[in-house]
């Protein structure tokens, strides 16, 4: 008898095929988002030490900043930031043994989500301001 | 082997004391809620400046001229770059299969991490004190 051919079939629910419930989506971008703040240190030293050396090193940092690749990075560390702060503070409220119970997680996923949305939106208003 | 008190005086608690699995992990732990909790206030003060700073209403110099502000910029940066660091512990604790690897890439990033606070800090005492 011919050995049987495998077949393909899926197994048990595994992160390439599974749909990712939102409260996982958060919880890994909470590390992401930790990550990439880590890496935004960089862009702060860079900025505070050109200001120590002198006015064309501060101007080339802030001009860097105020480029179109530049404000594109000042988004992603202003949302990845207000999202790292506001899941954060959820992190908090588990760590004390609060909000576990049934039906806060889709609560506090909207509440993260729409404070880290307006937090961002209200400090680019009073950048440009 | 028997624990006798005739041939072993340490106590009960003495001998249980650094055999659990927290070690230095609950530190760390702590460490990383105790700076995330300094961190909600300092990130709300930073942004609000950078967004005064970018509208033109404040000018950097004068902006760290303030004690207040120079104060809590070092506080952002030391206390950001330590909660930053822990943080990037344990998320190299989690993927560094090797021991070696994960020792030598920990090292790094605490090298590089308190590398750049010393050099930010440093930056930002210049400009308040030389202002
Ligand atoms: C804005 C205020 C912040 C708050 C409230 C906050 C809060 C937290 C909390 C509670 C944790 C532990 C999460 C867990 O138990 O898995 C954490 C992890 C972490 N944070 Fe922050 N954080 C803040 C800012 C930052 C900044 C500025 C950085 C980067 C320099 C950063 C980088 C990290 C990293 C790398 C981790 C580890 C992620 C992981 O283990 O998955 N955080 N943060």
């Amino acid at each position: 008898m011919p050995p049987a051919k495998p077949v393909a079939r899926p197994l048990s629910p595994h992160v390439f095929i599974y749909r990712w419930p939102l409260a996982a989506i958060l919880s890994i971008l909470h590390r992401a988002t930790g990550v990439g703040l880590a890496i935004g240190v960089l862009l702060l030293t860079w900025w505070v030490t050109a200001a120590a050396v002198g006015p064309s090193a501060f101007d080339q940092a802030t001009g860097f900043i105020g480029s179109p690749i530049g404000l594109f990075f000042m988004m992603g560390f202003s949302l990845a930031l207000f999202f790292h702060l506001c899941n954060g503070i959820r992190h908090l409220v588990w760590d004390a043994g609060r909000g576990f119970e049934k039906g806060t997680t889709a609560t506090s996923n909207a509440i993260v989500i729409v404070a880290a949305l307006t937090l961002t939106a209200v400090s680019w208003l009073l950048a440009w301001m | 082997m028997s624990n006798s008190s005739a041939t072993n005086l340490r106590s009960p608690l003495g001998r249980a004391r650094g055999l659990g699995s927290a070690k230095e992990g609950l530190h760390h732990w702590w460490a990383q809620r105790i700076t995330a909790v300094a961190m909600v206030p300092l990130t709300l003060w930073f942004v609000y400046s950078v967004a005064s700073l970018a509208s033109g209403r404040m000018d950097f110099d004068l902006w760290l001229l303030s004690p207040i502000n120079a104060a809590a910029l070092v506080l952002f940066i030391v206390v950001g770059v330590h909660h930053g660091v822990i943080g990037l512990q344990v998320v190299l604790e989690d993927y560094v299969p090797t021991h070696l690897a994960r020792t030598v890439s920990i090292l790094l990033v605490k090298l590089i991490g308190y590398g750049l606070a010393t050099v930010a800090v440093i930056s930002t005492l210049i400009v308040t004190l030389g202002g």
